[in-house]
């Protein structure tokens, strides 16, 4: 079995020679001597099940993590160099939405504009962990996403402007944030719309692995979407294809508890979305979002599986956002006490502690990297606001892929221009 | 007896279930016992209809988790107490001595109809404990409870089609999109299950259901949020399509749309919610409709007429405005009724004023401009002075760029320069480039 990928760094030993001392972290219904109904799934035997009931005490990502600094090559979970790079883009998630609530306020970017403070760790322990050839696909709530995907923050802060110097040239905005070189591919503001698109791109690069025989392609997408989502056909009916094809994608719950203003309590017949993956023959897994730490470990098991074609796995990653739903949003209905809890668990406080107890970085390095984030986020908002407002010619380019074949004749003018459209509505 | 491969598939779960991590201290948030005990059907929370207000507050203490909103304020006062009298003379009501803003008209005629009928019931995303995400529902969770105000998870396909299967049973469910936009993740039972149904069951059953919310262009979200359905909608037989300007229109259409034996699409425009308009007494009296299927004309004028529906009404009334100024006098028809189309008021109009101009918000390929103008042609070609006049939205996806976004719906200054085209007041040509 090949749960245990995280070990490499942890343990420089042969995987084959640690794996079968590790307790499984995924439940795996593929890996199992005993057959299920005669089919090719399997289920673990029960002999080595574990048969306690579901009050006793589970374990938790923390033990798992305590046991593994008992082990005498490393007591740590990361090195200095990736616990500064986590801290970096964290910072940068935080600083970079919060500047975007100042400059809506301001009346600089419009419409609907939602924030991602509190949840950093799930976007930091997921995308820092990819290639720039893997995928993500997100949601509405994907300004960071892009920022960790690598989408230089002063194209997503010009899109949010809606400048020509966007990531989208001012066409996409807030909601819909898309990056070919970055393989971000969305940026969907419906709800449920981003997984099924995940899925395909997961099953491209099966498909041309098998079919184009590019046998080097190991590309994994990433779907990040909320709790709320979950209730929705679309993440079943992807669960089922996901897990029937054996496609290389993570299904990534940010359960931040609220769709809006509906509590996921009252939303959801069986509030644990874990659950819902080994009801597909997927592992699913439960893991604390304020944790850039254990979101890590966790993805890079789900990530690992995604890669090596053991096929999909769901992750249910427990999180809080700290902002209304978006910053139109009166944020009525969460209960104080609730934000409190969660406020008091701030993913960048929890890493700075762990990276300052286990001098990893020191006060000072750790300032220096907020000062360069702040810097450059300053940065961003000069270039956005600086930067030029799209051209009215730029209103009908990019409907097409091929506009020449379509309506543009050789000497550059539309050939099926609609007169009634340039003159009376656009303009133009 | 051996245990059926089933049995074991279970009991493996079961088992391994217990090995995920599972840090204690979400425990106590994520997984009340409670919320067993409550469940999600709100049946279950209360026996009798009225109870819903203590339940909530049953709720509230057992989870911790406060719902302030519910219950408190403003939205204990019925509806109709809530107008306001009329800040300065009326507009176009001489006589009018109230005004109502759309919220206000559209939340009273939910009230109504749900305390005129106990069969007439809500569901929707956020319409109860949040009080609608544009706050039309306010105050309707605590006077009806949450039998008859439910908050759905967001799954539009599912709670769309809940609502048209009830409606097969004689209930009538308003139906709330947050936007029209994500009905699109409903239209299968929107088209195959509601409007077909009368006809394949040969009349056998009927569906009384509404289903409405916010249609059309919003600000500054997009392509995916910012798009029009009349035209998608008018275009499908077995739907009747409402869409109103005014507080009068809000009011009258949807206490004749829950009315309404058929399935109807009610489309309401975001940016009008807080607009206030005159109402007269008539119209706030419980027992007033507007006509399904007849449009309104809101100006009356003899050079041209402009059709119009939702918030272009008011664009239309504000370039006849100008247009008068330039000794023009445009008829303004407020269509009201996407499907069935008033024909017969459009077709009388032009034949009055001889030119037509269209506006709509929507895309202009196979649009409602299309559709009135085919009607013009077919019905009053020989009346016709000029070319009809068609102004509609850019033909492609709505852009954020606020400059552009402009650029792509319809302006007064357009609906004015093609009301004096088909005057014969050529303008130059909107420069090129
Ligand atoms: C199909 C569809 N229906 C409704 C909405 C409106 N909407 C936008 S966000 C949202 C809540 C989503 O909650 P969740 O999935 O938990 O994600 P979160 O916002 O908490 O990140 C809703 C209902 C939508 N965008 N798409
Ligand atoms: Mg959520």
């Amino acid at each position: 079995m090949s749960f245990s990928a995280s070990l490499k760094i942890l343990q420089p030993l042969p995987l084959n020679s640690t794996r079968s001392n590790e307790k499984p972290l995924f439940f795996d219904p593929f890996r199992s001597p005993s057959k299920f109904l005669g089919s090719r799934f399997r289920i673990p035997s029960l002999s080595k099940s574990n048969t306690r009931s579901r009050s006793s005490p589970a374990v938790a990502v923390s033990e798992v993590v305590k046991e593994k600094k008992l082990k005498p090559s490393s007591n740590l979970l990361i090195t200095k160099e990736e616990g500064l790079v986590l801290y970096e883009d964290m910072i940068l998630g935080r600083e970079f939405e919060d500047m975007c609530a100042q400059m809506y306020y301001r009346g600089k970017m419009f419409g609907f504009v939602h924030l991602y403070n509190g949840q950093e760790a799930v976007s930091t322990g997921f995308i820092k962990l990819l290639t720039k050839r893997d995928t993500v696909v997100s949601t509405y709530r994907d300004h960071v996403h892009a920022l960790s995907k690598g989408v230089p923050s002063r194209e997503v802060m010009s899109e949010l402007f809606g400048k020509t110097t966007g990531c989208c040239r001012g066409q996409g905005g807030s909601m819909h944030m898309f990056s070919k070189e970055n393989n971000l591919i969305g940026g969907f503001a419906f709800i449920g719309e981003g997984i099924p698109v995940a899925t395909g791109a997961a099953f491209t690069s099966k498909y041309k692995r098998e079919v184009l025989k590019e046998a080097d392609c190991e590309d994994v997408t990433l779907a990040f979407f909320g709790d709320g989502t979950c209730n929705n056909g679309q993440f079943y009916e992807c669960l089922n294809m996901a897990a029937l094809w054996k496609l290389p994608i993570v299904f990534v719950v940010e359960n931040n508890l609220w769709a809006i203003g509906m509590s996921h309590l009252r939303a959801t017949s069986d509030p644990e979305i874990w659950k819902k993956g080994p009801a597909f023959g997927m592992p699913g897994v439960h893991v604390d979002g304020m944790d850039v730490l254990k979101v890590r470990e966790v993805a890079k098991e789900a990530i690992g599986r995604a890669r090596r074609g053991e096929g999909p796995t769901l992750v249910e990653c427990e999180t809080y956002r700290f902002r209304g739903h978006s910053l139109a949003d009166p944020d009525e209905l969460r209960d104080p006490d609730e934000k409190a809890h969660y406020a008091a668990r701030d993913p960048i406080v929890a890493l700075k502690k762990y990276l300052l107890e286990n001098n990893l970085a020191s006060e000072q390095e750790l300032k220096g990297i907020k000062d360069k984030i702040i810097e450059e986020v300053e940065e961003a908002v000069r270039f956005a606001d600086e930067s030029p407002l799209p051209a009215r010619s730029q209103l009908l380019e990019n409907v097409f892929a091929d506009p020449k074949g379509f309506g543009i004749g050789p000497d550059g003018k539309y050939r099926c221009e609609d007169p009634k459209f340039t003159e009376g509505t656009a303009h133009v | 007896m051996l245990p059926t491969p089933l049995d074991l598939y279970t009991q493996t779960l079961r088992g391994l279930a217990s090995q995920w991590w599972w840090p204690a201290v979400f425990k106590p948030l994520h997984f009340p016992q409670i919320s067993r005990l409550i469940g999600s059907n709100p049946f279950q929370r209360s026996n009798s209809i009225n109870a819903g207000q203590s339940n909530l507050s049953l709720e509230k203490k057992m989870w911790g988790i406060v719902r302030q909103k519910v219950g408190a304020g403003a939205s204990s006062i019925p509806a109709l107490q809530r107008i306001r009298p009329a800040a300065s003379s009326s507009r176009y009501y001489s006589s009018a001595a109230k005004e109502m803003t759309v919220r206000d008209a559209l939340n009273s005629a939910l009230d109504e109809e749900m305390s005129a009928d106990p069969k007439v019931f809500l569901m929707g995303e956020e319409v109860g404990e949040y009080q609608g995400a544009y706050k039309i529902t306010k105050g309707l969770l605590e006077k009806y409870g949450p039998e008859r105000v439910l908050d759905t998870p967001i799954t539009e396909a599912g709670f769309a089609g809940i609502g048209v299967g009830a409606a097969y049973h004689g209930l009538k469910p308003v139906v709330e999109f947050m936007t029209f936009n994500f009905s699109m993740q409903a239209i299968d039972h929107i088209i195959n299950s509601a409007a077909k149904t009368n006809y394949m069951s040969a009349g056998q059953i009927s569906v009384p259901i509404v289903f409405r919310g916010p249609n059309g262009a919003a600000a500054g979200v997009g392509a995916q949020h910012s798009q029009c359905y009349a035209a998608w909608y008018g275009s499908c037989p077995g739907l009747k399509v409402l869409a109103p300007y005014s507080s009068e229109d809000a009011r009258g259409l949807l206490k004749a749309a829950i009315r309404d034996p058929d399935p109807v699409v009610f489309l309401e425009n975001e940016l009008l919610y807080g607009e206030s308009f005159p109402v007269s007494a008539e119209v706030l009296d419980s027992s007033f409709t507007a006509p399904i299927g007849k449009a309104k004309i809101e100006r009356e004028g003899k050079d041209v007429t402009i059709t119009a529906f939702s918030k272009m009404v008011g664009y239309a009334l504000k370039a006849a405005e100008l247009l008068s100024k330039e000794g023009i006098s445009a008829e303004v028809i407020n269509l009201r009724s996407i499907r069935p189309l008033d024909r017969a008021t459009i077709n009388t109009s032009v034949r009055k004023t001889n030119r037509l101009v269209t506006v709509e918000e929507g895309f202009p390929q196979h649009g409602v401009g299309a559709e009135i103008c085919t009607s013009v042609v077919e019905e009053s070609f020989g009346y016709l002075d000029a070319p009809v006049e068609r102004i509609a939205g850019a033909d492609i996806p709505m852009p954020y760029a606020a400059n552009l976004e402009r650029m792509a719906v319809p302006q007064v200054e357009d609906i004015v320069r093609a009301a004096k085209r088909a005057c014969y007041r050529a303008v130059p040509l909107a420069a090129t480039g």
